[in-house]
């Protein structure tokens, strides 16, 4: 018999099961197609101003910076000013997403490259599909508009997303998700982040900037901000 | 040879003796004490749907064992749908042997590793660096253990045991290829060189490892968390990426796996949500810029199967937070390594015998105060001292048909032996205990065993010894 098929009959043994009872296979059926959504924590449930405002609280206490631009022609203005601030060199790898090609980035004297990280980059950008407020949490997509290695190889990460994609709860932020991919179907990686890189290895002390960004700066675009 | 092939396990009670004058240990163990369970409160103390999270968390792990076979056969499906593979590994044994020829096919000479207990579990370095391949632990923890040739003492936190200075002492001992004179004295430079060292091993692994904390049965994915962000480098950097996970870190759906992360990092680290969640699925598309070219999943049974449907199944539920160990008054007293393998504190004492067998983990359910605290703070609420009753027993059964007085009753006589847990022996030493340390449930001076607790709080006791609660037992089952 193959692995396969003596842990699957080992596990039927133990569970006194055939693995052919209609009911059995009912229930798995139900809650694959229904997927019930269980206990969603309440502190989510606002309206969209309130949960644009417990986003960008909740990533900072995550130890993320955040600023509120109005348009998106103002995102690559705040981009240049946080390089600025934290004296970083106006330089920023990014995907081909379709927000960043239709900015504007001629006034702001920032290098722009284009494509995946090789792991020399200082300054990445990114956009995230969606945000949740109850942690402050970023969803990101894997593919050729934001690779993932921006993610994860630049010192310093700078995340856009819309407050129109801001959602109270993961579980709103995965039905924003199948209606991009599909019921069943994932990005190759879907990055769910809250706050910068950090390590408490070395001592239990907490430090920021482990193997990813040590900075992550969140630039939330609200038309009503 | 390692001690992951030979544990220590039966040789507990020196260990514990050893750990307990180890003085560097200690002072880790002082501040991992207070550390883990302030934060831990003050995130739950956040979220008043905790416990009823908790209920849904256990309910959807009870509901998924029951239908683990159905459930695994819809993650195989989906997996393969996506392009990516499921290896199916009895054993250990087997586990090594799919990874080996993984890494074979891709010529590999290093491997980057994210963290993965599995890994731990079947011994995989060793058998790596046999068949010429360089494992590279890149979690920090893991990288300082791997320097040392130790063990991790902590599930979520495996060089917790290590304080500082040794960490310089090891880096210095490791990079000599860096300046003599550098200074290393904040832990900022440490971190800094680990990561600038990793870096570069990170860009020429062939192969990437992790394990997984859910395997998605919806969508066939695989989910990691950390707050480092090394798992991800070893899972989208190299050509291959290996998941190690075990059966029964199957999940339904993407909402079963949100209700678990929900109380995961709060009963880990204390933080709302770890810093990275990340949901793999198969390897790199049409247009994808990074990602792997290959993605293999192997499913580890190692005993578990064997588990389910017996009074251990219960142990299926665990997520690994490391919550029991953060608040065991015996890992406060001798840290991780005394537990002689790779799962320490009560899930260890309770895990252990079901995976390297009774003779040799029979020992651990004897290393408990049966102070209750475990099970308190169990996310998925796994009744940890009861488990630990029932090795007990077996291992009671054990030898009295065959070797009496031995094992066991050695590890006992160890607790039986230190002064404060011998005032705990009657009954009246108990309340009065109870009493004293009710405002805080915990006791930082015992009288008459200042040895004891001048390095150590001492848990208040619930009001009853170990040995009534046991004659109730067993007159209940009398009955
Ligand atoms: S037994 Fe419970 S508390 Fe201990 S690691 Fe497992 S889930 Fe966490």
């Amino acid at each position: 018999m193959s692995a396969r098929e003596e842990i699957l009959s080992g596990i039927r043994r133990s569970l006194k099961a055939t693995g052919a009872e209609g009911p059995r296979r009912a229930a798995v059926g139900a809650r694959l197609a229904m997927r019930p959504r269980g206990v969603v924590p309440a502190r989510g449930r606002r309206d969209p101003a309130g949960r644009t405002a417990l986003f960008v609280a909740m990533a900072q206490a995550a130890l993320a910076t955040c600023a509120v631009v109005t348009s998106p022609q103002d995102a690559p203005a705040e981009a240049a000013r946080f390089l600025r601030d934290a004296n970083l060199p106006a330089r920023l790898r990014m995907g081909a997403d379709p927000l960043f090609a239709d900015m504007d980035w001629s006034a702001t004297q920032i290098e722009i490259s284009h494509g995946p990280s090789d792991g020399h980059d200082l300054n990445g950008l990114s956009r995230a599909f969606a945000g949740v407020a109850e942690t402050g949490t970023l969803m990101l997509a894997s593919g050729a508009d934001n690779p993932t290695t921006l993610n994860f190889l630049p010192d310093n990460h700078i995340v856009v997303v819309s407050a129109d994609d801001i959602e109270g709860d993961y579980e709103s932020a995965f039905d924003r998700l199948r209606a991009l991919y599909g019921d069943g179907l994932m990005p190759r990686a879907l990055n769910m982040v809250t706050g910068p890189s950090r390590s408490a290895d070395i001592a239990q002390t907490m430090l920021l900037g482990a193997h990813g960004p040590r900075k992550l700066h969140i630039i939330v675009i609200d038309a009503a901000g | 040879m390692s001690v992951h092939a030979h544990p220590t396990t039966p040789q507990f009670s020196a260990n514990a003796h050893r750990a307990m004058g180890d003085g560097n240990l200690q002072e880790a163990l002082a501040r991992l004490r207070v550390g883990f369970s302030t934060r831990r409160a003050a995130a739950i103390a956040d979220l008043p749907e905790f416990d009823a999270l908790r209920d849904a968390a256990r309910d959807i792990k009870i509901h998924t064992l029951a239908h683990l076979d159905l459930y695994i056969e819809a993650y195989e499906q989906r997996v393969k749908e996506s392009g990516g593979h499921v290896h199916f590994a009895r054993t250990a044994e087997e586990a090594r042997r799919i990874v080996l020829d993984i890494c074979a096919a891709h010529g590999a000479k290093t491997v980057a590793k994210g963290k993965s207990m599995i890994s731990e579990e079947i011994a995989l370095n060793d058998a790596l660096i046999a068949a010429g391949v360089r494992p590279i632990e890149t979690d920090l923890g893991e990288y300082i253990i791997q320097l040392r040739g130790e063990m991790p003492s902590h599930i979520i936190g495996p060089a917790v045991h290590l304080t500082k200075d040794q960490v310089e002492a090891d880096f210095r001992r490791a990079h000599t290829h860096l300046p003599h004179d550098r200074d290393l004295t904040e832990p900022s430079a440490m971190l800094a060189e680990a990561r600038a060292v990793l870096r570069e091993k990170f860009i020429a692994a062939d192969v990437g490892i992790t394990g997984a904390n859910f395997l998605i049965a919806e969508t066939g994915t695989s989910v990691i968390v950390t707050n480092e962000g090394n798992g991800d480098l070893s899972q989208t950097l190299p050509k291959a990426h290996i998941v190690l996970a075990s059966l029964e870190k199957i999940t339904p759906t993407l909402e079963d796996a949100a209700q678990i992360l929900r109380v995961l990092a709060r009963s880990a680290t204390g933080q709302e949500m770890s810093v990275y969640t990340t949901f793999a699925t198969g390897p790199r598309r049409a247009g994808d810029p990074d990602g792997p070219q290959e993605y293999h999943v192997v499913l580890l049974d190692n005993g578990r199967s064997a588990m389910l449907g017996t009074e251990f199944e219960d142990m299926l539920r665990c997520i690994r937070c490391g919550a029991c160990m953060n608040h065991c008054p015996v890992y406060h007293a001798v840290g991780g390594h005394a537990y002689g393998w790779v799962y320490p504190g009560p899930m260890g004492a309770v895990l252990t015998p079901s995976l390297i067998g009774v003779e040799k983990g029979g020992q651990l359910p004897n290393a408990s105060t049966f102070c209750g605290k475990c099970e308190d703070v169990c996310p998925m609420r796994i009744p940890l001292p009861k488990m630990m009753r029932h090795w007990r027993e077996r291992e009671f059964e054990r030898h009295m048909t065959a070797r009496p007085q031995r094992a066991g009753l050695g590890v006992w006589a160890f607790f039986a032996k230190r002064p404060a847990l011998y005032r705990l022996g009657t009954a009246l030493a108990m309340r009065a205990l109870a009493f004293t340390g009710r405002t805080t449930g915990r006791i930082s001076k015992l009288p008459l065993a200042g040895g004891w607790t001048a390095t150590r709080d001492f848990p208040a006791p619930q009001g009853r010894t170990f040995q009534s609660q046991w004659r109730d037992r067993t007159k209940a089952k009398a009955r």
